[in-house]
């Protein structure tokens, strides 16, 4: 083939290049598809329905991880997001059921989380606090709020609202699945595609990682760190607030004591399984979606006969191995942890 | 071009559109304070348009610190500085860009995980609608590569190149943002001598172009290759101005360590005893695995301090680390009171006698967190007087930090504070007391006195020459010619790491030694 255009030549070079960086994902995402498929035709309502329950199961560990996605790659570890989800949980559903409006509730859920998130980046630019230490803080706050101020026989004035969009919801499998839902699922597909352009295509993003990565040499750009870091941090506030709501009103209708379980601790791991990149962290979050799917389908169907609390278990020991064979593979940000304090750099 | 091509000292003349004498950079009275230490003692200079100016001095002298200043990194206690006639404050490193400043960090300011071009373009990047414009960025490496002749591939990663293509890529970023002076510090220190050669030409070819250059170095050779013009900072001030064309190296070793003597150190005639250490033919590597010291030969006996004097970069670092059992060497021994120490490590060296007080006192000297208590028995703490078998001793390591902090009028209002809290001085007074407390019978000392005010520097100089009276071996290098000649009973020249002369230091002529120091015969 020598008559290419040179247009065309440079989208292939880059496809191919795409193809290349990400030939393990592409190779277990066809093999996943492929599989899906055979079993679809097999027996569709159970494919739909364990592929439904992978996906909800995702949606708040792929919000959750992309939380911590924006703050390390701007060097802020934040290990606060099961805090954030679940005050956010907290916040969302008795807003919404005080003020009669869901998306009142889903509005004060979100900012919920941004304020947490801004506490914690707060504390750790402006007074270099350990930000484990301040991570630790925010869990240790929301469950004891969210504990103290819970009341009994509350409910959502209604329910929220499903969408659908035309075309794309028809495709068999995937279209009921991904493009039928709530405003958070929806969402969620967007943050993904939408940080997966700005952390590598845009200036924003090529910043935010150069924060992450290196400060002085960002600094020494003229760019100022620690208030890049102090914004990033805030608005991936918003992510894990958005996860929060999703817990108490997209997902269940109820809010409950401790409800976020550790899928703010699990959606690290799906970060670091996703080695830091949004588009990966969604494929590591299904696959536990699957894994816990699949076994729940398998105890339903009485094919393998263990107790409904070892299923349970399987995203928690799923962790454990995932983050025993992603460790020491993958690379965090550089400097994610660690003070920017100008001209210490040098 | 109508200088002869074979001259080595003087810059290019200026390009003819360039109008000559044109001030680009003027800085008056520049005072920066540390502590007690002042980095920057009233400095005033100035660079003209198309110019290349050296800053010469030993570390510590003050160099990075001012060039700091100029780029907006630190601010001044006292003075001004002055770019293309705007005397306005430098903020920060965005002001000092926007004015048409450029600098080459003598640690990169790359981000390694990204590529040459995502580098380049970090903080005045060329966007398309949302994105990044990544052609244009391209594009912008490859034009500046070409026109200037830094050879590099705009996509390659940071962390996939060696250092010398990473200084290219500085260099670039600077120039992509159209620089009118360009500051290299320490650009050669991380290179190979070819890299270097690449670079001087890169440098000149820039002057020719109209931009000014400010470089940092201590080496001598660089200087006369291509600058015009020499400042010298000694401590922090401004002791010489040169033009490059003027002088040779033996000029330039001499003002770099100093005609005044200001130190006088009260001492006897040495009591000769037995041989303590002995150096013979030794050979060791740099980090860069390339030669550093190349046959050194020199031994030392008891009651006399043997001074190591020499141009810094000559070997001393590694010679000194080799010593102590920190380095490796090739080939050659060691011997310490006949012990053979060639393969030693540092906790072995500590055990057959030997003190050692290092170079870089924040890296090998101390554990800043520790306690000053601690700092004082980091090396001694499993002996019998500071523990019961597992079991640390806090009272005997207490009273022993009381004793020392008295005795050596540490600064500090407890023992127990973490020794990192104190100033330079103090913190290199907690390291010689340790390494004194010892009673070594070989003290290496290896710019004891560096970055520590004046003060400290007479109280430490007078315990080593007390540390020589009790008998003990002294090797003390440093780059302070004044330091030697006032402490050392012999002085041993070293040159591209072997000994190039030994003198008596009172006899000896600071022209004859930085003419040894600069390489010796040739003049």
């Amino acid at each position: 083939m020598t008559a290419h255009s040179p247009a065309t030549d440079g989208r292939g070079a880059a496809l191919g290049a795409f193809v290349r960086a990400n030939r393990v994902m592409l190779l277990i995402v066809g093999t996943f598809l492929v599989a899906a498929y055979v079993w679809y035709a097999l027996d569709a309502t159970k494919a739909t329905s364990i592929l439904r329950f992978a996906w909800t199961f995702s949606i708040p560990l792929v919000l959750g991880a992309l939380t911590g996605v924006v703050g390390e790659r701007s060097g802020i570890v934040n290990i606060g997001i099961e805090g954030q989800m679940l005050a956010s949980a907290f916040a969302g559903f008795f807003t919404a059921a005080a003020t009669g409006s869901v998306w009142i509730g889903l509005l004060a859920g979100m900012l919920t989380g941004l304020v947490m998130g801004a506490f914690l980046a707060w504390v750790a630019v402006k007074f270099q606090m350990d930000q484990i230490i301040a991570g630790v803080v925010l869990n240790i706050v929301a469950t004891g709020v969210t504990s103290f101020y819970y009341v009994q026989g509350k409910s959502l004035p209604a329910a929220m609202p499903v969408f659908e969009i035309p075309l794309l919801s028809s495709i068999p499998l995937i279209g009921p699945v991904f493009f039928r839902g709530g405003i958070i699922a929806f969402f969620t597909l967007l943050a993904v595609a939408g940080l997966a352009y700005a952390l590598f295509r845009t200036r924003w993003g090529l910043r935010t990682r150069a924060i992450g990565e290196y400060p002085t040499a960002a600094d020494t750009a003229g760019i100022d760190v620690n208030r890049m870091r102090l914004v990033n941090t805030t608005l991936a506030g918003l992510l894990a607030g958005a996860a929060g709501v999703y817990l108490s009103m997209e997902q269940t209708s109820t809010f409950e004591r401790g409800m976020s379980a550790g899928k703010g601790f699990l959606a690290l791991a799906i970060m670091i399984f996703g080695a830091w990149f949004p588009g990966r962290a969604l494929a590591a979050a299904l696959f536990f979606g699957l894994t816990a799917g699949i076994a729940s389908q398998l105890q339903a169907d009485r094919v393998v006969a263990i107790p409904q609390q070892f299923v349970n278990l399987l995203p928690y020991v799923l962790t454990l191995v995932v983050l025993a064979v992603a460790a020491g593979r993958v690379r965090a940000p550089a400097a994610e942890g660690t003070p920017f304090v100008k001209g210490e750099g040098s | 071009m109508t200088q002869a091509p074979d001259v080595p000292a003087g810059g290019p003349p200026p390009a003819p559109d360039v109008p000559a004498r044109e001030r680009l950079l003027e800085i008056t009275g520049l005072t920066k304070v540390y502590g007690t230490v002042r980095a920057n003692d009233d400095i005033s200079l100035h660079v003209d348009r198309g110019e290349i100016v050296a800053l010469l001095g030993e570390n510590g002298a003050g160099k990075s610190t001012l060039v700091k200043q100029v780029f907006g990194l630190v601010s001044p206690d006292a003075g001004t500085i002055v770019v293309g006639g705007d005397p306005a404050r430098i903020q920060d490193p965005t002001d000092a860009i926007r004015r048409g400043i450029g600098m080459v960090h003598q640690h990169f300011q790359l981000v390694p995980v990204m590529t040459v071009a995502e580098n380049v373009i970090l903080g005045h990047e060329p966007v398309k609608g949302l994105g990044l414009d990544l052609a244009a960025a391209r594009r912008l490496v490859r034009d500046i590569s070409q026109r200037h002749g830094l050879a590099v591939d705009p996509d390659a990663r940071i962390e996939d190149l060696p250092v010398g293509t990473q200084q290219r890529v500085e260099i670039i970023k600077a120039l992509s943002r159209e620089v009118k002076l360009l500051i290299l510090d320490e650009p050669t220190a991380v290179l190979t001598p070819q890299e270097t050669d690449e670079l001087l030409q890169v440098m000149r070819e820039l002057a020719q172009r109209g931009t000014s250059i400010v470089f940092i170095t201590h080496k001598l050779r660089e200087v006369l290759a291509v600058a015009d013009r020499v400042y010298v900072l000694r401590r922090g001030a401004v002791v010489g101005e040169v033009a490059a064309r003027d002088t040779d190296t033996a000029g330039l070793a001499q003002l770099m360590v100093g005609r005044s003597v200001v130190l006088r150190v009260d001492k006897g005639a040495p009591k000769l005893g037995e041989t303590v250490l002995d150096v013979a033919d030794l050979h060791v590597r740099d980090d860069r695995r390339l030669p550093a010291v190349d046959g050194f030969t020199l031994s030392v006996r008891e009651g006399e301090i043997v001074g190591v004097a020499g141009v810094e970069g000559n070997g001393q670092r590694e010679l000194v680390e080799a010593i102590a059992g920190m380095r490796r060497s090739e080939s050659g021994t060691l011997s310490l009171l006949g012990q053979d120490i060639t393969r030693a490590d540092p906790g072995q060296t500590h055990r057959a006698g030997m003190g050692h007080i290092p170079e870089n006192r924040e890296v090998h000297g101390l554990v800043g967190t520790f306690s000053i208590a601690d700092n004082l028995v980091l090396n001694r703490y499993d002996e019998d007087a500071f523990a019961n078998g597992f079991v640390r001793d806090r009272a005997a390591i207490r009273a022993n930090a009381q004793r020392w902090i008295e005795e050596f009028d540490i600064r500090t209002p407890s023992g127990d504070l973490p020794a990192g809290s104190l100033s330079g001085g103090n913190k290199q007074k907690v390291v010689v007391a340790r390494e004194m407390s010892a009673r070594p019978r070989l003290l290496l000392a290896a710019q004891p006195t560096r970055g520590v005010d004046v003060g400290s520097i007479e109280f430490i100089h007078r315990r080593i020459v007390e540390a020589r009276d009790a008998g003990a071996a002294v090797l003390l290098v440093s780059a302070e010619l004044d330091e030697i000649l006032s402490l050392a009973d012999r002085v041993a020249v070293i040159h591209a790491g072997k000994v190039v002369a030994e003198l008596d230091p009172a006899t000896a002529d600071r022209t004859e030694i930085g003419r040894l120091m600069a390489g010796g015969g040739h003049d």
